[in-house]
């Protein structure tokens, strides 16, 4: 049984945007599912429509086996969220925020685990301050703290690092990670692909209001995936022979570099040849380079498809 | 029921109040102490008695109520306005509450306010006049009464408003008239027949009228029909914010 198992969720708001067009998706108990889409792709609808701040049009959202709507207080107790905006009580001292959302979602007073939470949080020594003295990230800390503060089992982290300098960015990868470590399952939203490279186990792409793959990361990146091998040559090429044109080789940089994409997936990816044939041809190789094409690639692709077909 | 939630917002409200404690307190203090410079000693010399309590000690009932009525609104409004415009809201609607739990802790944290600033008046006016108060036990249930009420009241107010300028703007015009024309300064038998009858349209009346019999036992509109008004407004501001929470009107699209 999925941790979180979305079907065929539908949310119009009043006005008729559709923001989800039937979107289906399981989560797996301890995964890091990143969420990649677009602005207004339906990320932050998706969000709140588990976590219970809108209401889904029609379809059923269940957390641990609890459904969202009509057993509310048990799915919502597993779930933790933190928003993208910085929604905190200015004038109110970081110790008592986290304190309020360890108690409205009806856990007993527990000071040791807030200390932990701080601590791991670098937040321990700010913990009497005002949320209006800390600096942009610090917030960010403390909306995830506040999650964290009721211990759910799964965390909803809605763009964490937009906007955060590169350091900090750093610091949040690594808490999701101890996270993970701890049993948590995580679904962040963002639109950093190189944030979904380096901390998912799966990636879904979703682009409005469908969600159009769900797949192990290192399986979608060698599916899709494509490389590049690039050719630098002694001499400038200024034509290349019949059959080389006919491999799909390309001329770059006024005929100093040839360019051959290839699929990474295929049995005989035909570099041997193409280097035998460029020999042939008289051209002397200088330099070999090959590049694999990043989730941005794939990401790219994707939605530029569904917008062709549109 | 989720009493920890309960807790957890009823002491976060209050916190809000402890922060503010001297402006909570002092404010209240010094107008109540203004009414009493201007209607009890300038103006009230000049009328001995109403109905056989003089000025100074008749307007207290109505003095303490139109306190009490204005901060249980304007404290329950802006508690769950507050959340709403700065975004905290998220986290109420995400955790593991319904509305009750939720109005319970707002409310009761803006009519425990409201009840502490109207006994801070009532020992402010025993320092100007003689206070004797006949029925304390009913005085004390209808201060309470009227505190939660009125917070219920505010907090439907918190929910609808848009902007800061939507708060204030029911407790401006519907509800400092009806306190002010609702006899809190004079009885209703002083005034024209006409005005009495329409007076009696005020639900604000019925109020004032309650609570000054609890200290003199003097009363504008028979007890129980003070009781009748108060637990009608109750039960209808419920009904208003369960029709609320059930909708989601103006908090869960």
């Amino acid at each position: 049984m999925p941790m979180v198992q979305i079907t065929n969720v539908r949310k119009s708001y009043a006005g008729g945007f559709e923001a989800l067009k039937g979107a289906s998706l399981d989560i797996h108990e301890g995964e890091i599912l990143a969420l990649l889409g677009p602005n207004g792709a339906g990320k932050t609808t998706l969000i709140s429509t588990i976590c219970g701040i809108t209401q889904p049009t029609s379809g059923t959202i269940t957390v641990g086996g609890h459904d969202v709507v009509t057993d509310y207080r048990g799915a919502r107790s597993l779930v933790g969220l933190v928003p993208q905006e910085i929604n905190l009580e200015p004038f109110e001292r970081v110790i008592n925020t986290v304190r309020f959302s360890r108690g409205l979602f009806g856990k007993p007073k527990d000071d040791a685990l807030l200390e932990r939470v701080l601590r791991q949080l670098s937040l321990w020594d700010k913990r009497d301050n005002r949320i209006m003295e800390l600096s942009g990230g610090m917030k960010r800390r403390v909306l995830i703290a506040k999650a964290l503060a009721h211990e759910p089992r799964v965390l909803f982290l809605d763009e964490p690092t937009a906007g955060v300098d590169v350091e900090l960015r750093r610091d949040m990868w690594d808490i999701v990670a101890g996270l993970k470590e701890a049993g948590v399952t995580i679904i962040l939203t963002t639109h950093y692909i190189e944030e979904a490279e380096a901390i998912a186990d799966r990636i879904g792409v979703i682009n409005e209001g469908e969600i159009l793959l769900v797949e192990e990361k290192t399986a979608l990146m060698t599916r899709l995936g494509q490389k590049e091998l690039r050719i630098e040559l002694h001499e400038p090429a200024m034509a290349l022979p019949a059959a080389l044109v006919e491999r799909g080789l390309r001329i770059e940089e006024g005929g100093h570099v040839l360019v051959y994409t290839y699929d990474t997936a295929q049995d005989r990816t035909g570099i041997a040849t193409l280097i035998r044939e460029i020999s042939d041809a008289g051209l002397v190789l200088r330099d070999l380079q090959t590049r694999q094409n990043s989730l941005e690639d794939i990401f790219v692709g994707l939605v530029s498809k569904q917008e062709d077909a549109a | 029921m989720n009493w920890q939630a309960i807790r957890a917002i009823y002491v976060f409200e209050m916190s809000r109040f402890f922060r503010t404690l001297l402006q909570s307190f002092v404010s209240p203090v010094i107008s109540t102490s203004l009414y009493f410079v201007v209607f009890g000693a300038a103006i009230g010399s000049r009328i001995d008695q109403v109905e056989g309590v003089s000025y100074g000690a008749f307007i207290v009932p109505g003095l303490i109520m139109l306190s009490v009525m204005t901060q249980a609104i304007s404290n329950a409004s802006f508690g769950i306005y507050f959340p709403k415009f700065i975004g905290t809201i998220y986290e109420l609607l995400s955790a593991p509450i319904n509305f009750l739990e939720i109005v319970l802790g707002y409310v009761g944290a803006a009519a425990t306010k409201a009840l502490f600033i109207g006994l801070v008046i009532l020992g402010t006016s025993a320092l100007f006049v003689d206070l004797t108060i006949q029925h304390p036990i009913a005085m004390l249930a209808f201060m309470v009464l009227t505190c939660l009420s009125f917070a219920l009241f505010g907090f439907i107010i918190g929910i609808w408003a848009g902007n800061f300028e939507q708060l204030q703007l029911i407790p401006l015009l519907i509800v400092t008239p009806l306190v002010f024309l609702g006899g809190s300064f004079y009885s209703i038998s002083m005034l024209p027949p006409v005005w009495q009858t329409i007076s009696f349209f005020n639900p604000v009346v019925y109020l004032v009228s309650g609570f000054r019999w609890s200290f003199f036992g003097l009363a504008d509109v028979p007890i129980g029909l003070s009781l009748l008004a108060i637990g009608g407004f109750t039960t209808l501001c419920l009904a208003i914010i369960w029709w609320i929470f059930k909708t989601g009107w103006r908090i869960r699209q």
